[in-house]
């Protein structure tokens, strides 16, 4: 059962002219000739983006407009090739976002040295930052190929929150104040 | 016309020579840029289609269509081509290095001055084919200059000092010697067919095809269908002496990086190109006048009977024209076979090559020579 004998027949006279094969060869080309192209003409069409898509990676507002990187910078240790760099800052008073009490003043991700493993989204616990559809990065120099915090922002645009969860720490912390 | 006639004889050998380079070469910079097309539309892709110059895109419908087409993309390689740094690398025999190109056009540009290309009647209505040396030794003039060619893939190969260009020298000289016979001995029934026994002797290409449009059936018929053998050697030849798909041994880029003109760029490159096309015209050319009927428009029906129909007796330019553009089809119907096999065989391992070539298709030319021999000698008895 286990050695299954295959009869290995000599190649026919037509078989060893190989002029058969050819014929086919040539039909299956033919076939090819007329057909439509498979051709994506990159620049003006656009191939279609599937879900899940790992592209540059962007920072995120919130609904309400707050930027939702509080600068924990555990994207920046995370950070296989060492992309991130962030400076942290408070956050001033009188912004209305003080109980939130950190975010960053830069956040610069070095797109010469991202290498799109999208870490930096899976550890973030604020959900600020992902890894969203663009594919296409150019610049004609190493600094313009630096993503300072401002064109970050603007690539990630604002991403629905379902949780609002400084929010909701603030009012719990004026409903039980001692409990922060 | 007449002026013409009145020129010395140098001057129209010169205005000749002028003709042969200004049809050939954009006819072989045409047949690069098919190449492409052909390559891409076998493989399903557009091919080269972006280049446009400001003022053709002013154009309405043409423009686009050219663009499509890749037309302007030919323009831009010439162009390129001329305009490069020619390169003359350090290691190389400079005078044999730039002797090379010019050595490899000029057996491709020669031949096609023995090649008729299309016919008129005079008035007296005998048909005159329409070449630049009509000749009597005609398809021995063909091969005697063609086989000139491999020279200069041996001189480029050896003249760049480099073991790629060497390789691919040698793998020429030893390819194009062994199909020359088999070449040869193809088309020799032919020869034995047309020249029978008691009649004046000829080689010309002229003569076969004018065998071809004789009437009744024997008479009309090509030659493809009268001796499929020697046709189908001489094309597997063809393709081997053209240095084509599945035989491109001298160049094979995959194992010897370009082969013999690895050292070469530029213009002197594109010389060795446009060569290569050339010789596939005029071996194109050749097939068709020797097996598909030359201008001949369908098996059994002459371009005598078709200018018949039309009434083309007393209009010798325009028959010239119909019966040029009916020849130049098939030619270009044959170069389209060239690329059609090309972007589908796989290439010949070298040793596949010589087996071919000596056990298998010298054998089967020499025994299809004899049965001819034998069957001509047994008709014409």
């Amino acid at each position: 059962m286990a050695v299954i004998p295959v009869e290995r027949k000599p190649l026919s006279l037509a078989e060893r002219s190989y002029l058969p094969q050819i014929a086919s060869g040539l039909k299956t080309t033919l076939k090819h000739f007329f057909r439509p192209n498979q051709t994506l003409q990159y620049p003006e069409e656009r191939p279609t983006i599937p879900p899940g898509y790992r592209g540059v990676p962007t920072l995120v507002h919130d609904p309400a407009g707050r930027e939702k990187c509080v600068s924990c910078q555990l994207c920046e240790f995370v950070c296989p090739p060492k992309a991130i760099r962030i400076t942290p800052g408070q956050l001033p008073e009188g912004s209305g976002v003080e109980h939130v009490e950190k975010g960053p003043i830069a956040f610069d991700i070095d797109m010469l040295r991202c290498i799109y493993c999208g870490m930096c989204q899976e550890v973030c616990p604020e959900e600020a930052i992902f890894l969203q559809n663009q594919f296409s990065m150019s610049g004609y120099t190493r600094d313009e190929m630096v993503n300072h915090k401002d064109r970050l922002y603007e690539l990630g645009g604002t991403l629905p929150d379902r949780f609002m969860k400084w929010d909701k720490k603030k009012a719990a912390a004026e409903q039980a104040p001692g409990h922060g | 016309m007449d002026f013409l006639l009145q020129l010395g004889p140098l001057t129209k050998v010169i205005l000749k020579g002028i003709a042969v380079i200004a049809v050939m070469f954009p006819i072989a910079g045409a047949c690069s840029m098919a190449e492409r097309k052909v390559s891409a539309w076998i493989q399903d892709r557009p091919g080269p289609n972006r280049a446009l110059p400001p003022w053709f895109a002013w154009v309405p419908v043409l423009g686009p269509i050219l663009q499509r087409l890749g037309a302007f993309h030919l323009l831009a390689d010439g162009l390129k081509f001329l305009f490069k740094e020619q390169q003359v690398p350090r290691h190389v025999n400079r005078f044999y290095f730039i002797a090379a190109p010019f050595v490899a056009m000029i057996p491709a540009l020669t031949t096609v001055t023995v090649v008729p290309f299309g016919a008129y009647f005079d008035s007296a209505g005998h048909l005159i084919p329409l070449v630049l040396a009509n000749v009597d030794v005609g398809l021995l003039a063909v091969f005697a200059v063609s086989s000139l060619g491999v020279y200069a893939l041996i001189l480029a190969g050896w003249a760049s000092n480099s073991k790629y260009a060497f390789l691919g020298g040698v793998r020429a000289s030893a390819q194009l010697i062994s199909y020359e016979l088999s070449l040869t001995l193809a088309v020799l029934p032919v020869f034995i067919w047309i020249n029978a026994p008691g009649t004046a002797g000829t080689m010309s290409l002229a003569r076969v095809v004018e065998f071809q449009s004789l009437p009744g059936f024997w008479g009309g018929t090509w030659f493809i269908f009268l001796m499929p053998v020697s046709a189908l050697v001489f094309l597997i030849s063809l393709f081997a002496e053209t240095n084509r798909q599945p035989f491109d041994m001298p160049e094979s880029e995959s194992d010897l990086v370009g082969g013999y003109h690895t050292e070469y760029g530029a213009f002197k490159w594109s010389l060795f190109f446009v060569a290569e096309y050339s010789n596939m015209l005029v071996g194109s050319a050749v097939f068709t006048l020797l097996f598909l009927g030359g201008w001949n428009p369908l098996p059994w029906l002459s371009f005598a009977t078709l200018s018949g129909w039309l009434g083309l007796g007393g209009h010798p330019l325009l028959a010239g024209l119909i019966s040029l553009g009916i020849f130049l089809g098939k030619v270009l119907f044959l170069i389209f076979v060239f690329m059609w096999v090309r972007w589908t065989v796989p290439r010949f391992r070298y040793d596949q090559v010589m087996k071919i070539g000596w056990q298998r298709l010298l054998p089967l030319a020499i025994a299809n020579l004899i049965v001819y021999a034998i069957a001509v000698a047994w008709i014409q008895r």
